[in-house]
């Protein structure tokens, strides 16, 4: 299959961006260096183009209960302009994706809906979403709008103050996790205070068309998903594909650590089995630990116990550009997962030393 | 993008260069090698007065996205090693032909240094 084009391509390659291949789009990994995006992102602005991410519009006047019953968190809390974190389960309770559920003005007078799954997922997604509303014989248009829409997420501690500067409104006035139409340069972009590097900052999702022109606007560092990564890691999020798998390693959301975005109080599918796993407790946990010997951990890897039993696998793993210690994460049975606890990291068929540490391994938001 | 290769010194296709000096070989690894690797942040070496062998792997280096071998050029015996870059691999990326080096190895037979590319022949393998 053919690799997607974000929309700006072009411009990424003449700033000579490097490109890898992510859930199906030709996307810039590093502009300059890992290192110094990271460091941009953690001690000013950087902008990431995280087009790739998908965008599912929701609309009609069953749209609330559509994405109550397909998500795990509670979406009737939302009110215009909030969003939440939250993961979309099998009936066995396992994480299929984890996305961002926004609530949008109202269209028509309809509760109206984006979310956005990960990169590569949008159309079975969007076909899991017209599925059980004809199953359920809800009144909701579900229309995937990943072709429509670029999205940037500008990240780091001065990242409001530079949105806020483009923009014709407030945005530096919205609280995390809410969001609100802006203008910039006459473009009307959905801006969110949301992200996924443990910093302050924005997600705007900005129209296709107008993408490279409103990327432009933003003098700061470019960043690629090679960034994102480190990024992400020190935070402690979760990479879908990853971090969990739902082919290859499903994992409920209590394993992987993001049991807060299940609300048993609402009905959705997977609730009954999660509320078994959250009765029963679980057996196997992500944590984060620190290789405390030289060497990098990496997905895959093997986790043993200190008498060499293989315990465990490394979801991700990386060299902390901010802590420059190497971290990582990764599932152990829960008798392991206590912060302090000695395990050994299978590099090379060499045993290194590790230390299980709380995550985030930084200071977030 | 164009990349420094200084024409004093051989290349191999798995991109370490080696620069001979009265038996002794000294080796690192390309210019190119270090831009497409990108931030260097490990490198695992073999120790003085370890074996080497022509074209099997002697070292690990990793950068933040991804771990490569490093293949010996030529074989014999490692009579120098660049420790300095275990406290600071960055200069891998920053000389990767001067501070950037990695091993010094007693050549068995420096003739082997022959069946390794030019300069202008490694460029071409670049371009």
């Amino acid at each position: 299959m053919p690799l997607q084009t974000p929309p700006l391509r072009g411009i990424h390659d003449d700033r000579g961006a490097k490109f890898t291949e992510f859930g199906g789009w030709d996307m810039p990994v590093e502009f300059d260096s890992i290192q110094t995006e990271h460091a941009a992102v953690r001690e000013d602005v950087g902008i990431f183009d995280v087009s790739h991410m998908g965008q599912i519009h929701v609309t009609g006047v069953d749209a609330t209960e559509l994405m109550q019953r397909l998500t795990s968190n509670d979406v009737s809390r939302l009110e215009v302009g909030d969003s939440q974190y939250a993961a979309i389960t099998d009936e066995e309770g396992n994480i299929i994706d984890d996305t961002v559920v926004y609530r949008l003005p109202a269209d028509g007078g309809d509760p109206t809906y984006l979310f956005v799954p990960n990169a590569g997922t949008d159309e079975a997604t969007h076909e899991r979403w017209i599925g059980y509303r004809n199953e359920w014989d809800l009144e909701a248009t579900v229309d995937n709008r990943t072709d429509e829409y670029a999205m940037f997420a500008v990240q780091g501690p001065k990242a409001a103050e530079l949105v806020a500067t483009l923009a014709d409104e407030p945005v530096d006035e919205l609280d995390r996790f809410e969001a609100r139409d802006a203008t910039i340069d006459d473009v009307t972009c959905w801006t969110a205070r949301t992200g996924y590097t443990g910093e302050d900052g924005f997600e705007l999702i900005v129209p296709w068309p107008e993408a490279e022109r409103i990327w432009s606007l933003f003098e700061c560092q470019p960043c690629g998903l090679g960034a994102r990564d480190t990024l992400r890691i020190e935070a402690g999020f979760l990479l879908a594909g990853q971090d969990f798998d739902h082919e290859s390693d499903p994992r409920t959301p209590y394993e992987a650590g993001i049991g807060f975005t299940v609300d048993l109080e609402t009905e959705f599918v997977g609730r009954d089995a999660l509320e078994r796993v959250n009765e029963a407790g679980i057996e196997e946990e992500l944590v984060g630990f620190q290789l405390i010997d030289r060497g990098i951990p990496r997905h895959g890897y093997d986790i043993t116990n200190t008498d060499s039993r293989v315990v465990g696998t490394v979801t991700s793993g990386t060299m902390s550009p901010s802590l420059e210690k190497p971290i990582g994460l990764g599932y152990v049975p829960i008798e392991y997962a206590e912060p302090g606890t000695t395990l050994q990291i299978i590099v090379r068929g060499q045993s290194k030393k590790a230390r299980v540490e709380t995550t985030p391994f930084i200071d977030t938001v | 993008m164009s990349f420094d290769i200084p024409d004093d010194r051989r290349y191999q296709e798995s991109h370490e260069w080696a620069l001979e000096n009265d038996g002794t070989v000294r080796v690192g690894i390309s210019d190119f090698a270090q831009d497409e690797l990108g931030d260097v942040v490990f490198v695992e070496l073999p120790g003085e007065g370890d074996a080497v062998t022509r074209s099997e792997e002697f070292g690990v280096i990793e950068s933040i996205k991804a771990v490569s071998d490093l293949y010996a050029p030529v074989s014999g015996e490692v009579t120098a090693v660049n420790e300095a870059l275990f406290d600071a691999p960055e200069l891998v990326n920053q000389e990767p032909f001067g501070e950037g080096w990695m091993l010094e190895i007693a050549a068995d037979d420096t003739s082997e240094l022959e069946a390794l590319l030019s300069a202008e022949e490694y460029e071409d393998q670049i371009a």
